[in-house]
């Protein structure tokens, strides 16, 4: 049992990093083109998001070999990041209670 | 391959016979590359707090944010391009982390000097990357009048939050190139083939070390891919 830490050692054709690399630059470039492209509103974000999560999850998955890696490794690296969901989600809740008694208190006066 | 490894359960069934064995939880993962992945998570929320903190004084303040993309266009050649400046940015750095890695790959095949020459590419390309960041930031300090209290173009928070952010980041990609550097010159010297003790731990080392050096570049890399997508775009 105690040989199953044992290291392996795995490496990958050049080829998967050089088309990972090209995809990267690809949606870089997509997303630069929504900005000059001046989209506006919702398909703005929901492109800049969209393009954001594709190159982090390439990133991620291939370039820090995430993909290979036993699950293990890979949940207990994830699952804390959904905090940081939750804490977005308390924090637009304040924000706009900010900007209310922002625009409140400019308006009415104290 | 090792054939005792290959009997280990995969997916599911391995993450609960992994973490059920009452021995070390994170197989096949050397100590040092889980030590950073946890270091990594711990920057992960760092850098949360601050692109969170920019969407609260974003969505928090009455005053207009300034538009970014004006606020970084370049003028090049009498035409106005924005973000231009940081667009180059983005593809040196995507460009550092693919050199970063092919040298882990050749590292693990043990190909020396390769490995040694594509540590220092992306040494290179980080240092391009500060260098263009420096020229930024001169740029919108002395010509622009940014300062984190005030700006011309719109809300004073702007300004706190570029340097911070920014900065921050920065901070990380020096840091990143330092270690590129002395770990292209380990590389070069031999040191990961004849286990040669560190001068500053004095413990032995190898080529996982490049992935950990790798792990820690790339993550440069997935910062700036949100720092570019929520401060310069959005």
């Amino acid at each position: 049992m105690a040989q199953e830490n044992k290291q392996e050692v795995t490496t990958h054709k050049i080829g998967v990093y050089l088309w990972i690399w090209g995809l990267l630059f690809v949606f870089s470039f997509f997303s630069y083109m929504v900005d000059y492209l001046n989209f506006e509103g919702l398909l703005r974000w929901a492109l800049i998001l969209l393009f954001m999560f594709a190159k982090a999850a390439l990133i991620m998955a291939i370039f820090m070999h995430l993909f290979w890696e036993r699950w293990t490794i890979v949940n207990v690296l994830l699952w804390p990041m959904s905090f940081i969901l939750v804490f977005i989600g308390i924090m637009v809740a304040e924000s706009e209670y900010t900007f209310f008694t922002r625009l409140f208190y400019f308006v009415v006066g104290t | 391959m090792d054939h005792v490894t290959d009997k280990l359960p995969k997916g599911l069934s391995g993450l609960t016979h992994d973490l059920g064995s009452d021995q070390t939880a994170f197989k096949k993962v050397p100590w040092g590359k889980a030590m950073m992945w946890i270091f990594l998570l711990s920057d992960t929320f760092i850098f949360s707090c601050f692109l969170i903190s920019l969407m609260t004084a974003r969505a928090s303040t009455t005053v207009e944010w300034p538009n970014a993309s004006e606020v970084f266009g370049l003028n090049f050649f009498g035409v106005e391009v924005p973000l231009l400046l940081i667009a180059i940015m983005t593809f040196v750095l995507i460009t550092s982390s693919g050199t970063m890695a092919i040298a882990v790959k050749f590292g693990y095949e043990k190909k020396r000097k390769l490995c040694a020459w594509f540590l220092l590419l992306t040494a290179i390309g980080g240092l391009t990357f500060v260098g263009m960041q420096a020229f930024e930031w001169t740029k919108l300090i002395f010509h622009e009048g940014i300062r984190p209290w005030s700006n011309p173009f719109g809300a004073a928070q702007f300004g706190s939050f570029f340097f911070m952010v920014t900065g921050f980041h920065g901070t990380h990609v020096s840091i990143g190139v330092i270690f590129l550097f002395i770990m292209a010159r380990k590389t070069w010297r031999g040191d990961f083939d004849t286990a040669r003790r560190g001068y500053f731990t004095s413990m032995k080392s190898n080529y996982e070390a490049i992935e950990i050096m790798g792990l820690y570049w790339h993550f440069v890399d997935l910062v700036w891919v949100f720092i570019f997508a929520f401060f310069y775009l959005w």
